[in-house]
């Protein structure tokens, strides 16, 4: 076991720094000059100089390169070229729309796809499942951004419902910040509701054909005990995968969500970061959300090899 | 008629519309989609225009067509990058299982998917400029790992089968193998999740053109009609209710084609349980 | 209590009031498109920091009013020697920083003096270039000396990047602003608001708003969604020209429709070839139909313009005939210079939507004559990199929003780089003129020059659009300068 823990902990420390070149390689290769951007059409040659050497652009890539991974690994991020301020505070803010956001879309979804999903399960081939499975079918063919664009015309245009957007901050009260992530985390919800509610039909169903679900029943269980004493449980292993796997989707794909709803959140920062070629701000935070997903799989892989053995050799 | 008939029929009919759309707008549609003709601009459907017109007077059901050249290709192009890097990884994966090469490669697949893809897609165009080609790299990249898991997976659990052990007892190597038992077995997985994968580019490429990323103006594409048309959804709905009816479609059409096809193999896929 | 203490408990009161209604009569939003990347509009060239703080948190000699006339600001009245060369600025008495600190002429001295510096990142530097010498004669008196006469000066100095700063909080404004303006800054919550509160202890008038809030909406489906949903009061610069009719219509809104400091044009790479060709140019100027551009990407807002200057302004000729619309013309002048089956260049168009959608006209347009284009959308900061810096390009589409930006045409390394001895005499002499018809005089005949050389194909003048809500007054209808000025801004009742 301890073998198997360190074998992890190197891939993952090999993983980061791999990932932290990556991400530095590209973005250093976009072209565009920060300062040129921030001073514009008629700086002079001097002053873009003068903004240059105060921003430290003026230094060697490699040189900036363990710079930056230096200060991350302290938990110092940098400082935005173009707002002046560190990056980790930039960053803190900003999860704190991000972070909720998906966990809201998150919960919305399983709420929605584990009655969907087992509900289909058990009418299989019957009304109830062609109605749920053909449900799921638009549901992900439908884009997301298409979604939110009808979700505010309806609840927030002509309803009034809710705002089209925007985020009052959470020391406005917990309830007018949830008021306002409702519309978003419904438009990212649906679509992985979609997903995730076929991934738990079929997940089941296998369950439901497996040999230990025959035997519950020739024991007695009825189709439901059967069900739900014993399937269910087995059924979620693939399923708590896939939540995984969205969730960090939604973390940073709700770029187009933000956008829409005019979000402050890390999507759209670094959205207009790459924009604004803010450099700093875009690998810091690339960074910080891919360290993110490798540590919760580091995370979840240990809880699966602690749980079941078999899993150490990976399959 | 079998679930798996129903879909594979009603889903390819319905993809097949629009990819007969796409073929035929090389070489003829109504209207030409480079013009302008403000004049005429923002017509509801009628006799001219079946579709109507957008907001620069452009044909839309011509636009539909060209648009759905661009979705297509754009997809099909990224799966196949996906298939062309993703299986000989997958399948190299399976055949070295445990080694170094396995490790590599399930560790870089792992690190593909950790990246936020909408912001690598963002980055690629910021460096190499926007446009379909660029598009299809961005989107290619993030279907390699789906296909390399995907065949290593299965591989795996067919190496274990008494046909591939006796083809090693023979002295086979294992590329021999690979190439000559697996492949060749692993083509109904493949197909099936290569439509799937397919519809998921229609989406990306509608994702990127929305955002202004994808193939550029004057070549026309659902998503970038889409984004035009947000705003004028209150005078004109039907420039954004026809782009998205037809994503959705064929997405739809691709997805229910995909399922069909996978219950029709149902029994050969029960082994393969990724 | 020290008067900052004061200040700020006014101010906490004020906004705990304005915060609890949604529509208090005192309080507003402001919504614009792009959030400024900080607030010091000495430091950086983006327009929104102006929008933001000029005139509402800081304040310069002299100030835009809503027709572009300059008028006294810190500087209640000035005096300007015979040879042009000595200005004597009185400043306005009682003029206090946000900070509690006294505005005098020691901290205007500091402030020309940091701008025109070696080590400024002053994105206006230019405008300081002729200052030879800041002085200070007593507490409320500073002269100025410049090196040449220079008509502009007054001008010059109401621009944004030219407000007065405190030296104690200088380094700080770019996060905290200290200035001396009607409103001080309260709170930025990055990414999504920025808000002020008016300033009891200004030396002119107290606005009636009492907090003010700015928030950014980039997206124009958004802010159409934003405006309809009554989430803001005002939104300036409104993106989405489409849904002006449904606004006008609405009787809770009203569509405020006026003009601006763009100048928007197919800029042509004059050194590069065939633009180099006067005939090549003169071609293009009549293969465009202004029109069609300003219905098809602007629904119908904006002006059409014969040179590179604003139809509002006096001065103004009006030039459109020179390039009217014909394609027939247009032909015989390329077969003239040698191109009779036309040639193809590259347009490069930046994000803004008078460029994006503009340009895919202007593409079909020249397509009619035998122009081919490569389009290709770029970000900004690729624009500036490629076509500004680099000069690579052969058509671009760019509006140019500096007030009284002519001059642009007398510098042969800009990048669309024409290069005109007989243009730059005359923008000297303007220079050195200070009688108004002089200058009119001398401002007509830079237009016909740079108009008869077609240096670029001139499209139209931006129109400054602004929606809000039917109570609101006092908002400026034009944009003489990029600033959203609120100290005249009120509920109606």
């Amino acid at each position: 076991m301890i073998a198997y823990v360190l074998r992890r902990l190197v891939s993952l420390i090999i993983s980061l720094i791999v990932a932290s070149l990556v991400i530095f390689v590209v973005v250093e290769i976009v072209p565009g000059d920060p300062a040129a951007y921030m001073l514009g059409m008629n700086a002079q040659p001097d002053t873009l100089a003068a903004l240059r050497a105060e921003l430290g652009l003026d230094g060697s890539k490699v040189a900036r390169y363990f710079g930056w991974v230096a200060g991350m690994v302290q938990g110092d991020f940098g400082t935005s070229y173009t707002y002046r301020t560190p990056v980790s505070g930039m960053i803190a803010d900003r999860v704190w729309v991000s972070l909720p956001l998906a966990l809201y879309a998150l919960i919305l979804s399983t709420l929605i796809a584990f009655p969907a999903g087992i509900y289909a399960a058990s009418r299989r081939g019957r009304a109830g499942d062609m109605g749920v499975m053909a449900a799921t079918q638009l549901g992900v063919a439908i884009p997301n951004f298409w979604f939110a664009m009808v979700l505010v015309l309806i609840f927030a245009i002509n309803l009034g419902w809710f705002s089209a957007g925007g985020f009052p901050g959470w020391d406005k009260g917990l309830w007018s910040g949830l008021k306002a992530l409702t519309l978003p985390a419904v438009a990212l919800a649906l679509p992985q509701a979609a997903i995730l509610a076929r991934v738990m039909r079929s997940s089941l169903l296998d369950m439901l054909g497996e040999d230990f679900i025959r035997t519950a029943r020739a024991k007695g269980l009825s189709a439901g005990q059967a069900l739900w004493r014993h399937a269910l449980r087995n059924a979620l292993i693939p399923v708590l995968t896939i939540i995984g796997l969205q969730f960090s989707f939604l973390l940073a794909g709700g770029i187009i969500i933000e956008q829409v709803f005019y979000l402050p959140g890390l999507g759209r920062l670094v959205f207009q970061s790459i924009t604004q070629r803010d450099l700093i701000v875009v690998e810091s935070v690339v960074m910080l959300l891919v360290f993110a997903v490798i540590v919760v799989n580091f995370a979840v892989d240990l809880a699966y090899a602690v749980v079941d053995p078999r899993l150490r050799v990976r399959v | 008629m079998s679930r798996g008939w129903r879909g594979l029929i009603l889903g390819g009919s319905l993809a097949l519309i629009f990819v007969l759309a796409a073929i035929l707008s090389l070489v003829w549609t109504p209207y030409a989609v480079d013009g302008v003709d403000i004049a005429n601009k923002l017509l509801t459907p009628n006799a001219q225009h079946w579709f109507g017109t957008d907001h620069y007077g452009r044909d839309i059901l011509s636009m539909i067509m060209v648009g759905a050249r661009t979705s297509i290709a754009v997809a099909v192009l990224a799966v196949g990058i996906g298939m062309l890097a993703g299986i000989p990884l997958g399948l190299a994966a399976a055949a070295w299982q445990g080694g170094w090469a396995d490790e590599i490669i399930m560790r870089g697949n792992d690190l593909v998917f950790a990246f936020p893809s909408l912001v690598i897609a963002i980055l690629i165009t910021a460096v190499f400029g926007p446009g379909a080609v660029n598009a299809i790299i961005a989107i290619g990249i993030f279907n390699i790992p789906v296909f390399a898991r995907l065949t290593r997976g299965a591989a795996l659990s067919l190496w274990s089968r008494d046909f591939i052990l006796s083809a090693r007892v023979a002295g086979k190597s294992g590329l021999r193998i690979s190439v000559e038992h697996i492949l060749p077995n692993l083509a109904s997985l493949m197909i099936v999740q290569g439509t799937i994968q397919f519809s998921l580019g229609i989406l990306a490429e509608a994702g990127l053109s929305y955002v202004g990323l994808g193939a550029q103006p004057p070549i026309p594409s659902w998503g970038k009609m889409l984004a035009d048309a947000q705003t004028m959804v209150a005078i004109a709905p039907h420039l954004a209710l026809i782009p998205g009816a037809a994503i959705i479609l064929t997405v739809l059409g691709l997805n229910l084609m995909g399922d069909g096809l996978r219950d029709l193999m149902d029994p050969r896929l029960r082994v393969q349980r990724t | 209590m020290t008067i900052m203490t004061r200040m700020l408990t006014a101010s906490a009161i004020a906004l705990m009031a304005g915060v609890g209604a949604v529509q208090a009569q005192t309080s507003i939003t402001v919504a614009i498109q792009l959030e400024p990347p900080n607030l010091d509009p000495t430091g950086g060239a983006a327009e929104a920091i102006d929008s933001v703080v000029y005139s509402n948190i800081f304040e310069g000699l002299t100030r835009f009013a809503s027709d572009g006339s300059v008028g006294p600001g810190l500087a209640k009245s000035w005096e300007i020697s015979d040879d042009g060369l000595t200005y004597t600025f009185h400043l306005q008495e009682g003029v206090l920083f946000h900070d509690g600190s006294d505005m005098n002429a020691e901290d205007v001295k500091f402030s020309l003096d940091r701008a025109r510096a070696e080590d400024s990142t002053n994105a206006q530097k230019p405008l300081f270039a002729q200052i030879a010498d800041v002085s200070v004669t007593d507490r409320l008196t500073v002269v100025v000396t410049l090196s040449q006469p220079n008509g502009s000066f007054l001008f010059n100095m109401a621009w944004g990047d030219a407000v007065i700063v405190a030296p104690e909080t200088a380094a700080t404004n770019a996060t905290n602003p200290t200035g001396t303006g009607a409103f001080m800054f309260v709170n930025w919550v990055q990414g999504d608001r920025i808000e002020l509160t008016h300033n009891q202890f200004y030396w002119g008038a107290v606005p009636e708003l009492e907090t003010a809030t700015f928030r950014f909406i980039s997206d124009p489906t958004a802010a159409f969604a934003a405006m309809m949903a009554e989430d803001v009061d005002v939104f300036v610069g409104f993106p989405a020209p489409e849904n002006l009719p449904q606004f006008e219509a609405d009787p809770r809104f009203q569509v405020i429709v006026g003009s601006t400091e763009g100048e928007t044009i197919l800029a042509m790479n004059n050194k590069v070839a065939p633009f180099d060709n006067p005939l090549v140019r003169e071609a293009v100027a009549h293969a465009i139909d202004r029109q069609a551009i300003i219905d098809g990407a602007m629904f119908g807002y904006g002006t059409p313009i014969g040179t590179h200057f604003a139809p509002h302004n006096p001065a103004y000729l009006d030039l459109t005939g020179l390039s009217g619309y014909d394609p027939e013309r247009a032909r015989e002048l390329l077969a003239e210079a040698g191109l009779p089956d036309g040639f193809t260049t590259t347009l490069r168009l930046p994000p803004p939507s008078y460029a994006r959608r503009g340009g895919e006209i202007i593409a079909a347009q020249l397509r009619e004559v035998g122009i081919q284009t490569e389009v290709t959308n770029v970000e900004w900061a690729q624009w500036l990199e490629q076509v500004f810096g680099a000069k690579d390009f052969g058509l671009t589409i760019v509006s140019h929003t500096e007030p009284m930006d002519i001059n642009i045409y007398a510098n042969p390394e800009y990048y669309f780089q024409y290069d005109n001895q007989a243009f730059r005499d005359v923008m000297d002499a303007l220079t050195a003129t200070t009688d108004p018809d002089g200058r009119t005089a001398l401002m007509q005949q830079a237009q016909t020059i740079i108009a008869e050389d077609h240096v670029n194909g001139y499209l139209f003048q931006l129109a400054a659009l602004t929606v809000a809500k039917a109570g609101v007054e006092g908002l400026w209808p034009n944009a003489p300068v990029a600033a959203i000025d609120l100290t005249g801004v009120t509920w109606a009742e």
